[in-house]
């Protein structure tokens, strides 16, 4: 789960991290008392959505010159300019698609006078099983960019669990990011305080980019970015209030109701598979064959009739569907089950686009015996390469 | 032979007496006579479950823990249908009462969890597979976990695997090709796991029944490209077997996790292509196409 910037920085802030003053807006009325507030004389004005490039971003709206996602104002009049032209406008970055995304809130924040940019995050290496910090005195940048150009600039320092950032450790950091006086004992507070947030409350990335060196010689968290582990929501209510929905593809939203992993997609052969590898590899053969997947969709090993109809229901009603592939491999789930499901899915919803249904494993004979009966419209399918050759054909052909 | 488990193998059950537990304790028991011999709640201690199997039913003893459950049985292995939360103090309860092989299917273990899970295992001598698995099967023999048993046959083929059902398809495709398994393991598809394919390849490299492996991974991590190093270093010493591999994934897009919580693509690394291209590389044969798995390492072992 992603939270906007002004809710990681209030986040970081609460566990005693160096964050500017700072006030999310809603409406155009709230900017000039905000800035007022805040008092400048240099105030930034940041786009709020889950999506990172926001400075270099467009707005579809506005012409091509026009000024991007984040921008600086240096009076209170230009403050007001900005938040007219940015709020409700459509923000268009390398992260969000062309479709781009609409700008709801925006963050007003106090200016800094930066002397270095930094680049500093913490994420779950999968190497070592530990949380790792990730450091690079190339801040503000790709970071991707400076992987692969210069990977000798990226530090990467594992954590044991057992000890926690020891003194040690957090020296590392501050070798990896060149910091002395000052900053450095700056530095030697933060780093302990970025694992303890990351840590308590179950983080999966937590990304700070740039980390600022001002021209005083303090440090500050100048952009973050959080990411939830979802699996650990559950213990932590405070983080699941963050969640934005208007964030999130309304399909999406409805499947997570009903425990279903659905992600959208651009193609136009709506999948129903069980089994996240399975789900992946059905879109994978689809593709083989000459054609885009609509959706990524796992019913999970314990799909029951009501949640395969659900699925079929959040599948059917993407109008980009031209075809529909189920592929059931059944190992806890029972092949009928699933057939059964689909049969009252398709007499409940009806069904205007060709479907294919290839099922195998547990009472694989039941279930196909099942919809041979149905006299519904169905393709069956022997296996996995036969039932991707079909549908690719059914949708071609119409 | 076979690796990790086999006839002998004792199991204790950690969440038996739930819905998921006590069905798939069932289906074990009723698969070649796994030898289940206790399940583990901490206020059910003393009590007996009943479980139907075939036409008939089987009993079997519930300890209050894990120390008692393997001093009164012997066990060696346990397998765990805990709920996410209490998960990881389930694998570490049993790594405390120094079970050599602890098997975890519950899937959504948050990963700080299994952080802390990881450094106990390094401490100790178990081996944990999984979380978010579908287990591990021998054939004939004995079934920790939830694969279906009936698309098994005894045989020659090692297979381990990041996703369950894509596992299934594999054991499937090689029973129908008359090849049949060693064992399949499934090490689950979680960022953070007990058991990565490195130590599995090297099993069933030691392993004389097995005569050659399938290796299925998915997006996300390293652990292919890890693993295809693996396979290169020990060729260069002399030890290798034929190999066939799929990877799932190549239309995924970036920075979206496709259902397993291990599986996404970030930070342009951990992409499909670079995965395929690592195996080949090593001499492992990847099918493009999941359901040519089998017919893949068919070509592979005729030459």
């Amino acid at each position: 789960m992603n939270i906007h910037e002004y809710q990681a920085k209030k986040l970081l802030a609460s566990f005693g991290a160096p964050i500017a003053k700072g006030i999310p807006i809603f409406s155009k009325e709230e900017a000039r008392a905000a800035a007022e507030e805040l008092g400048g004389p240099l105030w930034v004005v940041k786009s709020q959505i889950h999506a990172g490039g926001r400075g270099k971003g467009k707005f579809k709206e506005l012409p091509e010159d026009a000024k991007g996602g984040v921008r600086l104002a240096f009076n209170l009049d230009e403050v007001d300019a900005h938040v007219g032209e940015m709020l409700g406008n459509t923000l268009v970055t390398k992260q969000t698609g062309p479709a781009g995304k609409q700008v709801n809130q925006l963050y007003l924040e106090d200016g800094a006078d930066i002397e270095r940019e930094l680049y500093l995050s913490l994420l779950v290496d999968r190497t070592t099983g530990r949380v790792a910090f990730v450091a690079s005195t190339e801040g503000g940048m790709d970071i991707e960019a400076v992987a692969e150009e210069t990977p000798e600039k990226i530090h990467t320092l594992p954590i044991d669990p057992d000890t926690g950032v020891t003194e040690a450790d957090a020296a590392k950091v501050c070798d990896g990011l060149e910091l002395d006086g000052v900053a450095r004992e700056d530095g030697m507070k933060l780093f302990p305080i970025l694992y303890k947030a990351f840590t308590e409350k179950d983080m999966s990335l937590l990304e700070i980019n740039p980390l600022i060196v001002m021209k005083d010689g303090r440090l500050r968290v100048l952009d973050a970015k959080v990411s939830f582990d979802g699996n650990a929501i559950f213990r932590h209510p405070d983080v699941a209030e963050l969640r934005d929905l208007t964030e999130e593809d309304e399909k999406e939203i409805e499947a997570s109701k009903y425990d279903l992993a659905y992600i959208a997609l651009d193609g136009t052969i709506g999948c129903m598979v069980n089994g996240a590898g399975l789900a992946m590899s059905t879109m994978d053969i689809i593709k083989l064959y000459g054609e885009e997947p609509a959706n990524f969709l796992d019913v999970g090993g314990g799909a029951n009739a009501e949640k395969v109809t659900a699925a079929f229901k959040i599948i059917t009603a993407d109008p980009s569907v031209k075809g529909i592939l189920v592929n059931i491999f059944g190992g806890i789930m029972r092949c009928d089950v699933i057939a059964e499901g689909v049969l009252t899915a398709v007499k409940e919803v009806g069904l205007e686009v060709p479907l294919v249904v290839r099922l195998e494993g547990t009472k694989v004979a039941e279930g196909k015996k099942l919809i041979a009966e149905s006299g519904l419209n169905v393709i069956p399918a022997d296996d996995l390469d036969d039932a991707a050759q079909k549908i690719v054909a059914a949708v071609k052909g119409a | 032979m076979s690796i990790l488990i086999n006839k002998d193998t004792k199991v204790l059950v950690q969440g038996l007496t739930g819905k998921t537990g006590t069905f798939h304790t069932e289906q074990a028991l009723a698969y070649h006579g796994t030898q289940m011999v206790g399940g583990i709640h901490p206020k059910k201690g003393g009590s007996t479950w009943t479980g139907n199997v075939g036409d008939g039913t089987a009993d079997l003893p519930v300890f209050a823990s894990v120390a008692e459950g393997k001093e009164k049985t012997g066990a060696d292995a346990s397998v765990i249908y805990v709920p996410p939360a209490g998960a990881a103090a389930a694998i570490l309860e049993a790594i405390e009462a120094e079970i050599e092989l602890i098997v975890c299917i519950t899937e959504g273990v948050p990963v700080m969890d299994m952080v802390k899970v990881k450094r106990a295992l390094e401490k100790s001598n178990s081996r944990l597979i999984g979380p978010n698995c579908p287990g591990v099967l021998t054939p004939n023999e004995c079934k920790i976990g939830i694969m279906p048993g009936n698309i098994f046959s005894k045989g020659s083929v090692g297979i381990v695997s990041r996703s369950g059902t894509l596992t299934y398809e594999a054991v499937f495709q090689t029973t129908n090709a008359g090849l049949g398994q060693t064992t399949a393991v499934g090490i689950g598809g979680d960022p953070v796991k007990g058991t990565e394919f490195i130590d599995m390849l090297e099993m069933f490299l030691a392993d004389d029944a097995t005569e050659s492996i399938i290796m299925i991974g998915e997006i996300g991590g390293s652990a292919e490209e890890e693993a295809a190093q693996f396979i290169m270093d020990e060729a260069k010493k002399g030890r290798s077997k034929p190999m066939a591999g799929f990877i799932a994934g190549l239309t995924a897009p970036p920075g979206r996790t496709m259902g397993h919580a291990g599986a996404v693509i970030s930070g342009g690394k951990g992409g499909a292509e670079d995965k395929i291209a690592a195996m080949e590389e090593a001499g492992i044969k990847v099918s493009r196409s999941p359901a040519k798995i089998g017919e893949t390492l068919l070509e592979v072992l005729k030459g």
